[in-house]
């Protein structure tokens, strides 16, 4: 077995003591939900946090709460995948996310697995999510440890992929984020919480903000779908992750407004604002969907760091692009 | 055997549960991780992070230093080389001037825990000098060129990876010619040249290797071990640690696992039995999945070039088989594994002239060798996609071109393997029927497709590993006057159900409940020796022996009966625990009776039975890989789906039809069959060991996330169907299951790929990205490698290795076939020298 380090760890019961006590931590300080993503990075010494604060016993952070049709509704950020799989207001009004938590790594993993931790889901990358002997034998890289990035020699940047399936669907439903820390708390957009390509420092969040909710937009004359592309059915991180959501004019099936991301091809999700004005002002028939997988297939450009040759994986955007916006054609029964 | 009327049986061929069934399922079973002993220490080892270099230095007082560590050692203390085959024992327990792989063990330590021996590990200090490594078999290929061993001055000496073998990187090379193939080609009416590759593949046992040792007071080592071959450790730890073999006790744990991975004597085995040596406490040792990856000895990455002629019927006139393996770092089974690449194309469809050449390189990676299948899946990948394109050519269905050319039983092939009873036609008819192949091949809707392939493998090497004459597995059995039974072999259980195979059989001849039997086994103290579970050998070897042994004990029984009842032999019985008259069943004993009267008469009851194969009909220079009692053969058809837009292969339902001879316990039978079928389809579609190139030569994801393998959603229906057409060679006719329905999964799921979309995937794995480019690609002019016939065919779409790199064969073994009537013996040099 891989052995984690050894770290102090405490379990907190309410938001201010789990801020107050990052704080008192420092850089040595991290939060742990579901510890999916930690743990086995902890094991890998790619984090090594020596005081590691448990939200799991803090009531606030696993609610579900709000009115899907008028304000929204606000998910805490330790829901785990399968409570949100499972909550029938998530089920009913917002199907995508509860499909494409779905989608995410085992049935055992989405018991541990919360909402929040996937969105602050480690980047990930084929000579970085190795343990430790391994990096030394390629002398490292830059994220960890090291000065070179091995997937594009030269580069100053990390090319890490962005490897959440929620994160895709949060920014194409316009979801919001709210963060607290000792010195307040702010409330933004899910785009926001990201940077853009740098593998290393991914979101914008500071180190001593806890991530406390999801607040989803209200439901209405919208609706959205998620595909995702990965060599098994289950397990796997995506190598492609197509989310997609679209509001029609009130009274006909012509698109008002589009919002097209695509997951795990980069170190942050990307909107593909060349692909959403091919969808404006017509309904989504096959010329429009056609011109909209074409502009999203020409900016994709996947680097060779994830599983799959990188050039099928970016052969794939316009076959899973389509078939995202197809899901989108007539409204699902629930 | 009589094939017609056997005798009715009770327990053979009946679905009992494993002997070991309930405490497997309910975790109750101690595998060697679970093992835990007083006083023990837990072993760490550090491994190479270079692929290929010298060793300047190894500085160990830092470690030493640390608190709770209490031995270091280094390879200086284990100077003696080993290995499975007496022709490559090339390995050190821990390295000593070189490292050969990233992975290549260079220091171990014990510590009280295992934390403070993870500690102590990383505080070891290696210097390494670099040296260029070699990382594909091109590469190896053209590296150093010389043969000598190292310090005669030139550099690249130091370049070899190691100081034997052929020359330069290149450790083994093969030629053999039956026949004559160039005159074979001259009778065909059609010539085809393809070249192949596949992948190389690892085994993924559920259950990482581990090991303990221990020394008692008296001095004797015991080794507990994940090892599937428990008397070849025990050999190896005897040289090794220079120790009369008869102070040393190796028990084989129940193996989670194995399909060949836990078959050579492993490093770690060494290393806690030495460090138990030098400590006098007891030290484990369990594998992280990485160092798994990095012990691999699995399937070997083969590029393949066949050339094959054949009449307008399909009949093979000649056949001429060249295999590039890249071997890793070490020799292992490679030897065997290179023939093994050319020895079973022969005994499915008869070839009239056959020539193999085949050469092993050493690469600076993990050392292959045996996974289920050993060297055989390669070819037979090859060979039945070729037989696929051949049908095409001559308009031939690919069940006539196969069905029309089998196999004779009884019958001996161009290199000299005796073939007894064969199946193979009623399997083919078996999955062509329930497919309802006719009906679909070819007239599916486009993206939907049927292929068949067909398969044969060993039931068990007809040679021992290292040259000896006795036997290959003996079986003692214990008769106690309660009535209670103990069956002692060697074999070890990898959950096969070699244990209960035992059980079965002594049962069956004895009459009692196969769960009341004791059966002891894999302990070198205890047991009589057996070779171990490789080469699905068990069933028929150690059952053979087992059946032997039993039927002695039942003949003392029988005699104390008769004596006393006076009924005559032929008419005594046993059944349901009693022993009795036929012809007055109600007047029998109880077994332990009938123990207890044999037991009055002749003194204790023990009995023992042993097995050694038939003498094999080849004599020439290789005939020794190949030979085997008996042959399973199988059939396969398989229906994808393939999605032409992304190439990506669904494989919905494999028919499979495998001739076993005779089930022991059918449940078992299929159980290995949707085993192997699993297996297949990993390695089809998937699995890949594959490295950086770029990044000294490590191994791309040594992680059981990133290492693709199918889970359940990914694996197909499979329909099976058991063949039995008792084979007189298996204990009540029984062949080997183990290992050959693995073999027609690749093919058939190529094959049915090209009846779906049409084009032809000549590499396994069988990826959507290479889907995709055949689709996308121009179909090709087919060109022959060598001058030959020119088809001038327009080839349809492929995938694929186009070449294969040049090289130097050697003049082959030349063997007159049977029916030239060779006597089985090469020729000599110069009777070949006066016939050209
Ligand atoms: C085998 C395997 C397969 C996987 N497959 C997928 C997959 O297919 N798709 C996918 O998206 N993910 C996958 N994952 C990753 C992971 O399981 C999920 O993303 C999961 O949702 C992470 O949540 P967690 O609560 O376990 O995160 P944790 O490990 O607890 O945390 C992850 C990170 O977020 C931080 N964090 C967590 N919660 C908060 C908070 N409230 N405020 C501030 N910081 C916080 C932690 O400090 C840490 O840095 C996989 C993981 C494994 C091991
Ligand atoms: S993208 Fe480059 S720097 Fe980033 S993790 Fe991968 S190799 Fe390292």
């Amino acid at each position: 077995m891989m052995r984690l380090p050894k770290f102090e760890y405490f379990a907190p019961t309410t938001i201010s003591t789990a801020v107050k006590l990052m704080g008192g931590a420092g850089m040595d300080g991290q939060f742990v939900a579901g510890g999916t993503d930690l743990y086995p990075n902890m094991k890998r010494r790619q984090q090594t946090p020596r005081v590691v604060i448990g939200l799991e016993g803090i009531a606030a952070l696993k609610r579900i709460s709000g009115d899907p049709l008028s304000a929204g509704l606000t998910i805490g950020a330790a829901v785990t995948l399968t409570e949100l799989i499972e909550n029938r207001k998530v089920r009913k009004y917002y199907p995508v996310v509860a499909e494409a938590a779905r989608l995410i790594s085992t049935p055992l993993l989405q018991n541990m697995g919360t909402i929040g931790g996937n969105l602050l889901l480690d980047t990930r990358c084929n000579y970085y999510d190795q343990n430790y002997e391994w990096r030394r034998g390629i002398h490292f890289c830059l994220k960890k440890d090291g000065d070179t990035c091995w997937v594009a020699p030269g580069s100053k940047i990390c090319w890490a992929v962005q490897s959440s399936d929620e994160v895709p669907v949060m920014i194409a439903l316009g979801a919001g984020v709210k963060l607290v820390s000792a010195k307040g708390e702010r409330t933004i957009p899910v785009a926001e919480l990201y940077t853009e390509f740098d593998g290393i420092r991914y979101h914008t969040k500071e180190h001593g903000e806890l991530l406390t909710e999801i607040i989803l937009p209200p439901t209405g004359h919208w609706r959205a779908s998620y595909r995702k592309l990965r060599r098994r059915g289950s397990f796997d991180f995506p190598v492609l992750g197509v989310a997609a959501c679209v509001w029609f004019e009130a009274d006909d099936e012509t698109v008002r407004e589009a919002r097209l991301v695509l997951g795990a091809i980069a170190p942050h999700a990307m909107r593909v604002p060349e692909a959403e004005g091919m969808l404006v002002g017509r309904p989504l028939d096959d010329a429009s969907i056609h011109a909209a997988a074409t502009a999203a297939h020409a900016i994709a450009k996947p680097l060779d760091n994830t599983d799959f040759l990188m050039y099928w994986r970016k052969e794939m955007v316009r076959p899973f692009v389509e078939a995202a916006l197809k899901d989108l054609r007539h409204p699902r029964k629930s | 055997m009589s094939k017609t009327n056997p005798k009715p049986t009770r327990v053979v061929g009946k679905p009992y549960r494993k002997v070991d069934a309930a405490a497997k399922v309910m975790g109750l079973t101690k595998f060697a991780d679970d093992l835990v002993r007083p006083r023990m220490l837990y072993c760490k080892i550090l491994r190479s992070p270079v692929p290929h270099a010298l060793i300047k230095k190894i500085e160990t007082s830092q470690a030493e230093k640390l608190a709770g560590v209490v031995a270091v050692l280094t390879g200086q203390l284990l100077p003696i080389a080993y290995g499975i085959l007496p022709v490559s024992e090339d390995e050190h327990a821990l390295c000593i001037d070189k490292v050969r792989f990233v992975g290549d063990p260079v220091a171990a330590v014990a510590a009280l825990d295992e934390d403070t021996a993870f500690e102590a590990m990383n505080a070891i200090e290696v210097e390494y000098e670099p040296l260029p490594s070699f990382s594909s078999i091109p590469e190896s290929l053209s590296g150093p060129k010389s043969k000598g061993p190292a310090g005669n001055g030139d550099e690249s000496e130091s370049w070899r990876i190691h100081t034997y073998g052929e020359s330069g990187n290149i450790h083994k090379v093969v030629a053999l010619e039956f026949g004559d193939v160039e005159a074979g080609f001259r009778e065909a009416d059609r010539v085809r040249e393809d070249v192949f590759f596949y992948e190389g593949s690892t085994h993924l046992p559920m259950e990482q290797h581990a090991a303990l040792a221990e020394v008692d007071g008296d001095g004797k080592l015991c080794l507990w071990s994940s090892t599937q071959t428990p008397h070849y450790v025990h050999r190896a730890l005897a040289k090794v640690l220079e120790m009369p073999g008869s102070r040393i006790r190796v028990i084989a744990t129940p193996n989670g696992g194995g399909f060949g991975g836990k078959s050579d004597p492993f490093q770690h085995e060494m290393i806690v039995a030495k460090l138990a040596l030098m400590t006098g406490r007891p030290v484990k040792v369990t594998l992280t999945r990485e160092e798994v990856f990095y012990a691999h000895r699995g399937r070997h990455p083969v590029l393949m070039w066949v050339k094959t002629g054949v009449k307008k019927d399909g009949a093979i006139t000649a056949m001429h088989f060249r295999t590039f393996l890249d071997g890793g770092a070490y020799g292992s089974y490679g030897v065997a594994s290179t023939y093994y690449t050319g020895a079973l194309q022969t005994v499915t469809y008869p070839i009239a002239n056959y020539k193999f050449e085949g050469v092993r390189v050493f690469t600076n990676k993990p050392p292959c060798g045996p996974k289920r299948g050993h060297g055989t899946p390669q070819p037979r990948f090859a060979l039945e996609v070729q037989l696929d394109k051949i049908a095409a050519e001559l308009g031939i269905d690919p069940v006539t071109i196969r069905r029309d050319h089998l196999i004779q039983p009884n019958s001996l092939t161009a290199n000299y393997l005796r073939v007894g009873s064969t199946g193979l036609a009623a399997c083919i008819d078996k999955v062509v029927e329930a497919s309802g192949f006719k009906k679909k091949f070819g007239k599916l809707p486009y993206g939907q497709g049927v292929g068949l392939a067909c398969g044969s493998y060993l039931s068990g090497a007809g040679l021992p590993i290292y040259w000896n004459n006795m036997p290959h597995t003996g079986v003692q059995l214990r008769l106690d006057r309660q009535g209670g039974v103990c069956v002692m072999c060697g074999s070890i259980d990898i959950g096969q159900g070699s244990d209960s195979i035992l059980a079965y059989i002594v049962a069956e001849v004895l009459g009692i409940d196969p769960f009341d039997i004791r059966v002891l086994t894999a302990d070198t103290d205890l047991t009589p020796v057996d070779l171990g579970s490789y080469s699905s050998r068990v069933t028929l070897m150690s059952g053979n022996a087992a059946l032997q042994a039993a039927e002695r004990a039942r003949d003392l029984l029988v005699q104390a009966f008769t004596e006393k009842y006076g009924v005559p032999v032929s008419r005594v019985a046993f059944a349901d625990g009693r022993v009795f008259d036929v012809e007055k069943p109600e007047a029998g004993i109880s077994f332990a009776q009938a123990v207890q009267l044999a037991e009055t008469k002749f003194g204790t009851i023990g009995t023992v039975g042993s097995y050694t194969p038939p003498v094999s009909h080849g004599k020439y220079k290789g005939a020794g890989v190949g030979p085997s009692p008996a042959y399973s053969y199988t059939a396969a058809v398989a229906e994808v789906q393939v999605d032409p837009q992304t190439g990506i292969v669904r494989v919905d339902r494999i028919w499979i039809a495998h001739d076993v001879g005779k089930s022991i316990n059918p449940a078992l039978v299929m159980g290995q069959v949707e085993g192997s079928v699993y297996m297949g389809l990993g390695e089809a579609l998937m699995e890949e060991m594959s490295y950086r190139g770029n990044r000294n030569t490590v191994h791309k994801f040594p992680s059981l996330l990133e290492y693709k393998s199918p889970t359940t959603l990914e694996m197909c229906d499979v329909k099976t169907f058991l063949i039995e057409d008792p084979d007189p060679q298996g204990p009540f006719g029984a062949k080997e299951v183990g290992q050959g329905p693995l073999l027609p999964v690749p093919p058939v799921i190529a094959n049915a790929v090209y009846d779906a979309v049409g084009v032809r995937i000549d590499e396994i794995p069988i990826t959507p990205d290479k889907v995709l480019a055949a689709l996308r690609s121009k179909g090709e002019e087919h060109s022959p490698q060598e001058a030959g016939v020119t088809l001038g065919t327009r080839e349809p779409h492929r995938y694929g290795p186009h070449t294969i790199p040049s090289f130097d064969w050697p003049d082959p073994v030349r063997v007159r076939t049977p029916w030239e009537g060779g006597d089985g013996k090469e020729l000599l040099r110069e009777a070949v020298h006066a016939k050209e």
